[in-house]
């Protein structure tokens, strides 16, 4: 069974500085892989380079066996991959359903089609409901994403990652900004996603990263510095150390 | 030979007022990336302005000072109350822009009318000599000669005072500019007077040559953005060279290809454009 | 469509059919001049207002069908269907290429590569005399007989122009409405979401402006025999800026705004000139009125005021 994400010997700089050193990492199908790390550690560059955002200064990224490393997000999207951002970004001039309409149609060729009004595709409209229902936002579907509050903002930004029906989902602090009963409802959705989805992600909550993450890499100064399940994890000095003591 | 010359130093002598024209856009658009439909009106009101005060007061030298000073102050107002804001918004300036454009041409319109006018230049820039196989016209030399000092003092301002070196790190980064202390509000506003001020001499200039009349603002407005996009948003070495490079093809592709001579000259531009969209020498 | 649009707009569409026979020649001309420019005005809605692409070029479209139908009606024995085909074909195509070179900028740098092409279509039209007849323009483009019909007195003509507008009107809306209308849409509000979410964000901008384009041209078709007169104007960037004011003023991503904000242009460019000399000095106090007042046009400030 072939890995479902390889990130091989990836490095990136911005002119004198390396925000990521030589990064390795592997996930399994269906495995759940958390990232963790001070802040500046690289992270969020680590995701943009998976995603296609950036280019690896060396190094290369395979996604269900092929090489991505040359392609653009888009390509990788119609591959599978999918993935939120550290900063709502959404379509704020357009409804809740409109931005799951997006999400739904981007890996379809029914994006292209322009002879039919949208509303003509019931299928498409009822998977963005359901989707809408699944991350709590039921209800909420015509009301203009600018005029949603910043909780249900970050749902609706998971719902626009899920919506694609992706195989890995790379999410980006996903509680960033939440209150702790909103964070632990994000849990419990992160929870019930499909076993065969993996699912990659950052997260500065020690307590969601405990509750959802099989297996946890720690990145510091944009190089590995533990990576293992998370009684491993838990148990070592240099990553207590590092980050722990630097928070 | 003679031909050859001829046009050589004619275009040299249209860049050099395209010079005066371009800088100033070159400059508002690297710092504060707004497209200024009314450039060319600056063109037009600084050589209305020099045109009425040479004939009060006989003095082609007050004539480009008032006329160069008149329409910088019209400029910093329109920057101050209107351009500020909207800042960043590139829509919302450019229609605005224009708005002014129509204001100042119709405004030109109603106080100096319809009829073509040429500036009076004091009598030792209006003659000609032949210098071997070239006629060489003074006053074409005077517009060599104001570009080129106008070219040092700005290149002096831009490379060696702290002023300079405000605007070029602005242009580079507004947002690190910014944060380093530099007053990007200020600056922009003398940045905008300063377009201002160099596009309405260069009208003062042009008005003992080309003269001035109604349309002629819409008429270098293309010049200007040929010699911008040509030479580089922003960059000074850029609007030299371009202006020259605009300067002679013009010339030289009136006199040859009379038919598409307009052709020659935007098809280069939108070409450089299509491979590097800030322009040869230009900055992101 | 929601039926409280409906209403409204079928009580529109009644007018517009019924009220043409009762209007004096003058104002019936100044409606076809509208229907013209609201076509123009929606294609570029769809290229400003629906995928956020400000082109100060697009008059270059509009120009070279206007020219088409210009060279063909008055050099060649070609029929009316023949010349409109044409004149939408090559506008069309012009968009085709200069969307290959304009598509890849951004922000103020579409602004001015847009503007740079526009400048190469006029900078032809205004020099390439053997063709065009430069600034002296073409004229004597008669207008056709169709089904037996002359268009030539004003009536008909507009019933010509009512169907194209009517057409076009539908057609976009249906673009506008599909799937790659919110494509478009989405693109306007967030390019990298949309990359992420897999959109080939370069195609879908492209096949809009070509498609703007298209539009704009059979605009200009139908300008060609309405004036009987087409010069360096139609593609000059005043055009482009005014219709660009068109959209702004009526409000960009709706169709209907820019309907309006052509109705209000034309009228007022028109109805001022009669009164007084200084209808320009206006025009340019509107621009300016209408983007420090009004930033989401005539139909955002209603929407807004509403709520």
């Amino acid at each position: 069974m072939s890995a479902a994400l390889v990130v091989a010997g990836v490095s990136r700089s911005f002119g004198g500085l390396t925000a990521v050193h030589a990064v390795d990492l592997s996930l399994e199908p269906g495995e759940r892989h958390a990232i963790i790390g001070p802040n500046g550690a690289g992270k969020t560059t680590l995701f943009n380079l998976i995603a296609g955002e950036l280019a690896p200064s060396a190094g290369r990224i395979v996604v269900f066996g092929q090489d991505v490393t040359r392609l653009p997000p888009e390509r990788r999207a119609a591959l599978g991959l999918a993935r939120t951002f550290q900063i709502n970004t959404l379509f704020p001039n357009l409804t809740a359903t409109e931005n799951v309409l997006l999400a739904v149609q981007g890996t379809t060729p029914t994006k292209l089609r322009l002879h039919r009004p949208i509303e003509s595709y019931r299928h498409l409209y009822e998977r963005a409901a359901q989707l809408l229902d699944s991350v709590g936002l039921a209800g909420k579907g015509s009301e203009m994403v600018r005029t949603l509050s910043h909780g249900e903002q970050r749902q609706l930004e998971i719902a626009l990652a899920i919506g694609g029906t992706p195989r890995i989902l790379l999410l980006d602090e996903p509680t960033a900004g939440l209150s702790p009963s909103e964070s632990q409802r994000l849990v419990r959705l992160l929870k019930r996603l499909e076993t065969s989805l993996t699912l990659l992600v950052i997260e500065h909550d020690m307590d969601v990263v405990f509750e959802i993450a099989e297996r946890i890499t720690v990145l510091h100064d944009g190089k590995v510095i533990a990576d293992g399940d998370r009684d491993q994890v838990k148990a070592s000095p240099l990553v207590a150390e590092i980050y722990f003591g630097s928070d | 030979m003679e031909f050859w010359l001829t046009q050589a130093f004619n275009g040299i002598s249209y860049g050099a007022l395209l010079f005066l024209l371009g800088s100033g856009l070159s400059l508002v658009f690297g710092v504060m990336r707004i497209v200024n439909l009314a450039h060319g009106s600056y063109f037009l009101l600084g050589g209305y302005v020099g045109l009425t005060t040479a004939a009060r007061t006989r003095s082609f030298a007050l004539a480009l000072l008032s006329g160069s000073l008149a329409v910088a102050l019209i400029g910093l107002g329109m920057e101050r109350f209107f351009l500020r804001r909207l800042t960043r918004q590139s829509l919302p300036q450019v229609l605005l822009t224009m708005g002014f454009a129509l204001v100042f041409q119709d405004l030109a319109l109603l106080v100096w009318g319809g009829d073509p006018y040429n500036i009076a230049v004091p009598a030792f820039l209006a003659q000609s000599v032949q210098a071997g196989p070239v006629f060489v016209n003074f006053y074409r030399l005077f517009i060599i000669g104001v570009a080129f000092a106008v070219g040092v003092v700005l290149w002096l301002f831009l490379e060696r005072t702290r002023a300079g070196a405000s605007i070029r790190a602005t242009v580079d980064d507004a947002e690190m500019a910014q944060g380093v202390g530099i007053n990007v509000p200020l600056l922009s506003a003398g940045v905008f007077a300063l377009g201002a001020f160099l596009a309405a001499l260069g009208g003062v200039v042009g008005a003992g040559f080309i003269g001035v009349y109604p349309g002629l603002d819409f008429e270098v407005l293309p010049y200007a953005f040929v010699v911008v996009i040509i030479g580089g948003l922003g960059s000074f070495h850029g609007v030299v060279v371009g202006s020259l490079v605009v300067g002679l093809l013009d010339n030289f592709g009136k006199a040859l290809f009379p038919e598409l001579s307009y052709f020659t000259l935007f098809a280069p531009m939108a070409l450089i454009l299509a491979l590097k969209p800030t322009g040869l020498f230009g900055k992101r | 469509m929601t039926a409280r649009r409906a209403i409204p707009f079928s009580a529109c569409a009644a007018l517009l059919l019924a009220v043409p026979p009762f209007l004096p020649p003058y104002p019936l001309t100044l409606l076809t001049q509208i229907l013209i420019f609201a076509i123009f005005a929606m294609s570029l809605d769809l290229l400003l207002g629906y995928t956020g692409l400000a082109s100060l070029g697009h008059a270059a479209y509009f120009g070279i069908a206007a020219y088409a139908v210009a060279i063909l009606a008055t050099r060649s024995q070609a029929s009316f269907w023949v010349c409109l085909l044409a004149a939408v074909f090559a506008a069309t195509a012009v968009a085709a290429v200069f969307g290959f070179v304009a598509i890849r900028a951004v922000g103020v740098y579409f602004l001015m590569i847009t503007l740079a092409l526009g400048m190469v279509v006029w900078g032809l039209a205004f020099r390439w005399v053997s063709v065009t007849m430069g600034d002296n323009g073409i004229s004597g483009i008669a207008r056709p007989t169709l089904f037996g019909v002359s268009l030539a007195s004003p009536l008909p003509f507009h019933y010509l122009s009512l169907a194209v507008f009517l057409a076009a009107f539908a057609l976009l809306w249906l673009v506008v409405r599909s799937p790659f209308g919110l494509s478009l849409q989405g693109i306007r509000e967030t390019e990298r979401r949309m990359r992420a979410l897999g959109y080939d964000v370069w195609l879908h901008k492209y096949l809009a402006f070509v498609l703007a384009g298209g539009f704009a041209g059979l605009a200009g078709a139908l300008w060609a025999y309405y004036d009987g007169f087409v010069s360096p104007v139609e593609v000059h960037l005043v055009t482009s800026v005014e219709t660009l004011l068109m959209v702004a003023l009526g409000g960009p991503g709706t169709l209907f705004g820019p309907i309006l904000g052509a109705a209000v242009i034309v009228l007022f460019k028109n109805l001022l000139s009669i009164y007084t000399k200084r209808w320009l000095l206006i025009l340019g106090l509107v621009y300016i009125g209408v983007i420090v007042l009004t930033p989401k046009g005539i139909l955002g400030a209603l929407r807004g005021a509403r709520r």
